[in-house]
């Protein structure tokens, strides 16, 4: 077994209104940054695991978004990076 | 009528719907999440609040708590389920009830009183009211904009299983009655059995009137009718 960092992203779902990402929006408008144009917030997750492979790490960053960590309803997830950690594991 | 509140860490509601529930002649009992088993209740309320601090998402973390499981052979077995704000966004993450709950449009957490039509009375939780009727209810929430996709929005208004919408004092749902930006003021949905209720608004804070509003006794009395228990 080894060590493996996972780093998933969560964001909402494209055409949804994302109220939060409206109201930066309007706030860098306001500071002048004029050529702003949409905004997004979505969540960044990190998650240490310990697993046989990369594969089997990739897997249950993938169950892991589809049960629990993205509502597959208003979010889309992805998994941004899965890195082995040194000097861990056997 | 035996009545099964469910209790999560962050609940709030929890004494005010077990008092509704007594105060319309139900015999209620707190059920911790981590607690099994719902054999010889008649009905399950999931109470509003903040369960686990609302981490994640509103309900995420709840819905996979123990009882919940429970919860779910209830509801598919026909029992009834009413869930209550947090209550309401729990059983949308736990898929009893489509579509989920997102941040208020306004993204202003939103304490007031607000309007709502009873848009049927053919369901055990409304039978008490008219169709039509308008009830003065106390809201308060942060993440109440109902939002599904296109077809399921469809079927719920197809199907009829919008029970509650937000309106304005005289019953109009205009879009400045609408207090999160619900999709059609969607304030409260049913599953296609009719068995499972989800709403926003507070029923359970509208029980006295020196509280302001008595509109949300009916809801338990037609529970307790139609659970053949008198009230």
């Amino acid at each position: 077994m080894s060590q493996y960092r996972l780093e998933i992203r969560v964001k909402p779902r494209p055409g949804l209104l994302d109220p939060q990402g409206k109201a930066i929006h309007h706030s860098l408008n306001s500071l002048g940054w004029d050529g702003v144009g949409d905004v997004r917030v979505g969540k960044v997750m990190y998650i240490d695991i310990e697993a046989d492979s990369e594969t089997s790490a990739g897997e249950a960053a993938e169950a892991m978004c589809r049960k629990l960590l993205a509502n597959p309803v208003t979010e889309d997830f992805e998994i941004s990076m899965i890195e082995a950690l040194e000097g861990a594991g056997s | 009528m035996k009545v099964a509140v469910i209790t999560f860490p962050g609940s709030n509601c929890d004494y005010d719907l077990y008092k509704a529930a007594q105060q319309v002649g139900g015999d209620a009992t707190f059920v911790w999440h981590r607690e099994r088993g719902l054999a010889g209740y008649d009905a399950v309320l999931l109470p509003g609040g903040f369960s686990y601090g609302d981490y994640l998402r509103a309900g995420a973390i709840a819905r996979m708590s123990p009882i919940m499981e429970d919860v779910t052979s209830f509801a598919n077995s026909g029992g009834p389920v009413l869930g209550i704000c947090n209550g309401f966004q729990i059983l949308c993450e736990a898929g009893l009830l489509p579509g989920a709950l997102m941040r208020n449009s306004s993204l202003k957490f939103q304490g007031k009183d607000v309007f709502i039509r009873v848009e049927r009375n053919d369901m055990l939780f409304t039978s008490d009211y008219t169709e039509g009727q308008v009830l003065r209810i106390p809201i308060a929430h942060g993440e109440g904009n109902y939002e599904a996709d296109t077809a399921t929005l469809e079927a719920l208004e197809a199907e009829g299983r919008v029970v509650f919408r937000y309106v304005d004092a005289s019953g109009e749902s205009t879009e400045d009655a609408n207090p999160n930006g619900s999709w059609h003021n969607i304030a409260g949905i049913t599953n296609a059995k009719g068995n499972v209720l989800g709403m926003m608004p507070h029923p359970e804070r509208a029980m006295e009137s020196i509280l302001g509003s008595t509109d949300g006794v009916a809801l338990f009395t037609s529970m307790a009718g139609s659970l053949s228990l008198s009230t």
